[in-house]
This record gives structure tokens, sequence and C-alpha cells, in this order.
């Protein structure tokens, strides 16, 4: 198990030397220039520019740069955003609570909702519900984002006026900051009406960023439950005389979870994806947002450093999950 | 009243083609403590009857029966509540493929005891105990190690062995054992089937064997039903079967036996089962007979009984010589 765990954690190295170049080439790519954008309307002097590009190190070889950014990332430093002054990793520890606190809700909607659903649809097969769920789900994972955002705000924040449109708790509370999640540090400020904004800001987002992963979730747990009945381990549970919901929600849904986790562990990804689109539309304070907000600003260390960071935590996320894996499928475990 | 009473199942199961008829007509009896062979080629419905029986068919499957009864239940009639007191407990069956019908997400002991919770209930102690004792019962060694092993780790023999654990478990009237070897290795059969026969006597209950393996069928069984594409077309008392086959299907399994080979080469019966497409006119096994005459080709015949109880679904049954014994010309039935 312990050399499983090293070997996998050492399998990280190249993946994670490919995805710093990504990170590296990738706003270096976007036409722009960051010196220019941070002067704004002003104009900038031939000479003072020239002196900005020495000062941030814009005016070595390519080469040079992404191996300074290697050096620094080696001694833990993810360098300093040009715009706020402020070093990265503080910006990130900063905003990650918000994004992570999103994800998570979007993450149990998603599983909440998808997993019974997938369940259901599997032992009903060809029933309404099974055919009302393929179409619901094959839409909801082709329909775009933002125009799923637009679309919930449009109805339940405008036509309806249930929920808000923007942020994460209205201005009417403030509090200490303590624990990031809006949710308990809204219960712990003890104010009156905080947790249920806050609540509620939640609300719209999670259904937006879940739905993509719900849609997967859900057809990944029908099929693998579709295959896992044909089984003949399911006969012989039915035939020791078990009630129908012991034999599906223990002996199938047990061996139909084994590919479901690897799925839930890869929606990791896409969740941070749409994290992205889902934080511009409501102006949710969270990574996705630090990050298309620095990429229309050029800011070259902040776009590196977060694009690095949010690939390590889907390569921790999903190497957690491979341990999982081993975890609820006794034939891996024992290698 | 027998332990087992089926009359005229049918099977008939929904395909993309239509309506296919897997079971067509069945009837057995299985005495309390009998032991009852049933053999037949692949396809030919013993599996699917069985499963009928229990309860197992999937959706597309239709069953019927004029009786279905088990120890005077009425199996058809029974709400799938009362049906599940009954099987697993008083009527259990193993399958052909121990790799794959015990659940490889559980332990064994898991599994095992899971029966006896269902049915017999007891303290979580007892159930272990009880299923060490079960697992001891079925020639595992070390049971109480065996307990926490997932069916991975052991061999197709011992999941096997650990399937009848679980059949046996809360004491059945009847077990079903469908082709319980077929999977295993030719040395590991022997021993398993010697297992079953052992536990049978031990403990008095019914076994119906299903099997392709007329050997099988000769060392271990009471009575004997054959089957050919999902019909009866002999039943009748192992001995006197062995001794004098009435049905030429049966004639020309015993015949494709080792030791009752008389050329160099063992003798088969040309061609196959049929199917969903090809099921002739008359009797369905006259394009493989070699005694088939014109009214075989015409009419099916009817499962008919002798005086001594022995039944073949035959138009001109064979007589102790092996020879036919009425005419299978359709001119010469209309003429007399
Ligand atoms: N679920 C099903 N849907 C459609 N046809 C089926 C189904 N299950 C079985 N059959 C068909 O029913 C017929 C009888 O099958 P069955 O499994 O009872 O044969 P068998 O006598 O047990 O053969 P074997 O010795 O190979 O186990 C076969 O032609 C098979 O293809
Ligand atoms: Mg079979």
């Amino acid at each position: 198990m312990l050399s499983f765990l090293l070997r996998r954690v050492l399998l990280l190295i190249p993946t994670f030397l490919g995805v710093s170049v990504v990170a590296f080439g990738f706003i270096r790519v976007l036409p722009g220039d960051p010196i220019e954008l941070l002067a704004g309307e002003r104009s900038i002097s031939p000479e003072r520019h020239a002196e900005l590009m020495a000062r941030y190190g814009f005016d070595l070889p390519l080469w040079d740069q992404y191996l300074k950014f290697l050096t620094n990332l080696a001694s833990g430093d993810l360098g300093t955003s040009f715009v706020t002054r402020r070093p990265v990793l503080d910006e990130f520890l900063t905003l990650f609570p918000a994004t992570l606190e999103l994800g998570l809700c979007a993450i149990v909607f998603a599983v909440a909702v998808g997993l019974p659903a997938g369940v259901l649809a599997g032992v009903k097969r060809r029933s309404w519900f099974d055919q009302t769920l393929m179409t619901v789900s094959l839409t909801g994972y082709s329909m775009p984002i933002f125009w799923l955002g637009l679309l919930a705000i449009m109805v339940f924040s405008g036509w309806l006026g249930l929920t808000p449109v923007s942020g994460r708790i209205s201005v009417m509370y403030y509090f200490d900051n303590v624990t990031g999640f809006m949710l308990i540090d809204s219960l712990l400020s003890g104010q009156e009406g905080a947790f249920r904004s806050a609540a509620a800001h939640l609300i719209l987002p999670t259904v937006v960023l879940g739905t993509i992963p719900m849609a997967v979730i859900a057809r990944q747990t029908r099929s693998a439950m579709l295959e896992v009945l044909g089984e003949d381990y399911v006969r012989t549970a039915r035939a020791k005389g078990l009630p129908p919901a012991r034999v599906i929600g223990l002996h199938a849904l047990r061996n139909a979870l084994i590919p479901v986790v690897t799925t839930i562990g890869l929606q990791v990804g896409v969740l941070l994806a749409g994290a992205i689109l889902t934080e511009t539309i409501f102006s949710w304070p969270g990574i996705g947002k630090w990050m298309v907000d620095s990429i229309s600003r050029r800011d070259y260390s902040v776009v590196q450093g977060g694009l690095l960071l949010i690939a390590a935590i889907v390569m921790l996320v999903n190497l957690t999950v491979d341990l999982l894996y081993g975890l609820i499928n006794p034939r891996v475990r024992r290698r | 009243m027998a332990l087992l009473e089926i009359n005229n199942l049918s099977v008939e199961f929904k395909t993309a083609h239509g309506a296919f008829r897997a079971v067509d007509g069945i009837d057995l009896a299985v005495e309390a403590g009998q032991v009852m062979a049933v053999v037949g080629e692949s396809g030919s419905g013993k599996s699917v009857a069985m499963l009928a029986l229990m309860g197992l068919l999937p959706w597309t499957a239709t069953v019927s029966a004029d009786s279905l009864t088990f120890d005077g239940w009425d199996m058809l009639a029974l709400s799938p509540r009362a049906r599940r007191r009954i099987i697993g407990k008083d009527l259990a069956m193993i399958f052909q493929e121990p790799m794959t019908s015990l659940n490889p997400c559980f332990t064994v002991g898991f599994q095992i005891t899971e029966s006896l919770k269902t049915h017999l209930g007891g303290t979580a102690s007892e159930r272990r105990a009880r299923a060490v004792e079960l697992l001891g019962l079925v020639g595992i060694p070390a049971p109480e190690k065996r307990l926490s092993a997932f069916p991975h780790q052991l061999s197709g023999g011992m999941n096997q062995r650990v399937m009848i654990a679980m059949a046996i478990a809360c004491n059945p009237r009847l077990l079903i054992a469908d082709e319980p070897t077929t999977a295993l290795d030719v040395t590991i059969q022997a021993q398993i089937l010697d297992l079953l026969l052992d536990l049978q006597k031990k403990t008095g209950m019914a076994l119906v064997l299903i099997t392709h393996d007329m050997a099988v069928v000769a060392e271990t069984a009471d009575a004997v039903s054959v089957q050919y594409a999902g019909q009866v077309v002999e039943r009748d008392r192992v001995d006197s079967l062995f001794a004098a086959p009435r049905h030429p299907y049966t004639h020309a399994l015993l015949k494709a036996l080792p030791e009752r080979a008389t050329e160099r080469h063992l003798p088969t019966i040309p061609g196959v089962v049929p199917g969903q497409f090809d099921r002739p006119k008359g009797c369905l096994f006259h394009p493989r007979c070699a005694f088939a005459g014109d009214l075989c080709r015409a009419e099916p015949p009817r499962l008919l009984a002798d005086a001594q109880g022995r039944a073949a679904r035959c138009h001109g049954p064979l007589d102790a010589a092996g020879q036919p014994t009425a005419s299978r010309d359709l001119a010469e039935r209309a003429a007399s």
C-alpha cells in the first residue's frame, strides 16, 4: 500500500512539470502587453516601459523566465501580483474558501440528486422516469454554463424574485472571516438572517455549477446499475430471498459505485473549470473570478501561479479518489 | 402430494424478434428427500424452468403453469413478499458460475450470515458460529479464517462450496443445483458432487440436479427427467432408464457415454437443439432422430406414460432392444 502510494506520488512529478509549462505559457501566448495594461489610459514612455519590463523580468528570454519561475516555485514562492502587489499564494488562500464552499455545495448537490436518480432510472429502466431523467441530463450536460446561469438569474431572480443575483451575502451583514466559509461564518456571527442570506446566495450558483456533474453522475450511475443488475451475484442475492431494497441498495449499488466514484473524482476538474464561468456570472469572489480578472489584466504571475495551484488541487483530488477506489473495491485493495 | 409439483409450465421471452418459448409445457414432480436429475443439451430450458420456480427471471419473461406448487404453496399466486420468505430458506438454488455468483464486494462471512439474518434472525455471534459450522460442513479448511475472505481470494471450487454453504444455511427442503460443476476443473467436479450428495443424505433434503452429464445421473439420481428444446421428452427412474431408454434422444445420449461406446469414436448426435427460428413441425427431435418417419414430421407427439409410469414423448418409443415399437408412418397409422 505504501509503495503504491509512493509510486502514485512520484508519477505526479512529470504531470506537475507539464502543467507548469502550460500555466507559464498560457498567459504569454495571449496578445497584449502587461505593462501597457497596467498603465491603463495614461500612455507610458518607452524608457519607463523598458524599466518596468526589466523590473518584472519580462525582458529576459522566455527560457530564463521559466527557469526563474521554477526555481522560485521550488522555494515555495509563487510570485507577487503586480497589480495588487500581494503574494499570489496569499491571494489564493484568501479567495479559495469561497470557491471551495461553492464547489462542495455543487458536488454535494450533484451527488445527492444524480446518484439516487441514476439508481432509480437503472432499476426502472425505460419507465417515464428513466426517459425523463435521460433527456433532462442530456440537456443539462449540453447546456453552456453561462447560458444556464443567465437563464437561472432571469427566471429565479428576475421574474420570481426568489434569489439574490450576485455575491456571497447581502451587504447588510458584516462579520469577521473565521473559516472563510460564509455558511459557517454567518452562523458563528450570530446575526439574525445572516445564514439565510448566505444560503440564498449559494442556491443558484450551486445549481448552475452542479448541473453538469449531476448529469454525468446520473448517467454513469444508471449505466453502472444496468450492468450490475444483470450480474450473477445480484441473482444470487435475490435467490437468498432478500428484500429488493437490500438487493439493489446494497448488493447492486455497492458494485455500481466503483466506477461512479471515479467519475465523481473526475468531476472535480470539471467543477473547477465551471467555477470560472459560474463565479464570473454571479460575481462570486472566488479563484475562478480571480483568474478571469487576472487574465484580462495580464497579471502574469497570478495567472501562472493560480493555474498551477488549481492543477495541483485537481491532481490531489484524483489521487485521493484513486486511494478511495481501493477502499471500496476489495479486488484492488490487496495488491 | 409431492414436495415440488410442476404441471404444464411454460416460459416465454419477449425478444426483439417476437416471443420465444424457452420452456414449453414442462411437468416435474419431486418427492421429499428425492434426488431428481434434469438432463438435456444446452438451450433445452433447464435453467429457465428452475428460475421460473424461484421467481428469478427478468421482466421479459412470462411464466404460466397449471400448477407450480412447492411444499403446498402455489408459487405463482404468492405475493413477492411471501415468496421471499420461502426462497433462500426452504427452497434454495446454486448456480453454474461460482466465480461470478458471489458478490465481489462482500466477505464470505457477510454473505453467509446475511441469509441467516434474513430468515432465522438470532444474534450476531450465533450467526457467526453457524457460518463457521457451515463452512466446515462444506469442507472448507480453517473456516474461521475464511469468514473474512473475499470471493476473489478463493478458487472456483472453494467459491462453489461457499455457495453451497449459503444455500443450505437455513436447512432447505429442496436444493436446486444448476450445473454446479460445469465451470470447475474435472478433479474438483467429483468432489463437489460428492459433497452435494453427502449433504443431501445427511439433511434429507430433496435435490434437483441439473446436468449435461449422463454419467453423473447414473451415479447420483433416483429419477431423471430428460429435456429437449423446452419440453420433457422422457421421465423415468434412473435404473430403468439406463437399462432401456424409450426415447431416441435419451438413447443417443446414453450411447455417447464413454463406457457404453462400442466404437473407437464416441457417437455424437448430429445437429443442434432448435432455437427460436428453426423449430420444426411435428416432433421437435425428428430432424436429428435416426428413426423418424412421416408421422414424426407431421404431428407433435404427446408425453405418454406406460403401465410402469415410464413416460416418453415419442410416436414409437423404443423397446428394450432399442428398436421402435410402433409404426412411424403416417399412411400406416391412417390405415389402421
Ligand atoms: N433472458 C432471456 N431472454 C431470452 N431468451 C433467453 C433468456 N434466458 C434464456 N433464454 C433462452 O432460453 C433457452 C433456454 O435457456 P436455458 O438457460 O434454460 O438453457 P439450459 O438448458 O439451462 O442450457 P445450459 O445447459 O446451457 O445451461 C435458450 O435458448 C436461451 O437462449
Ligand atoms: Mg443452464
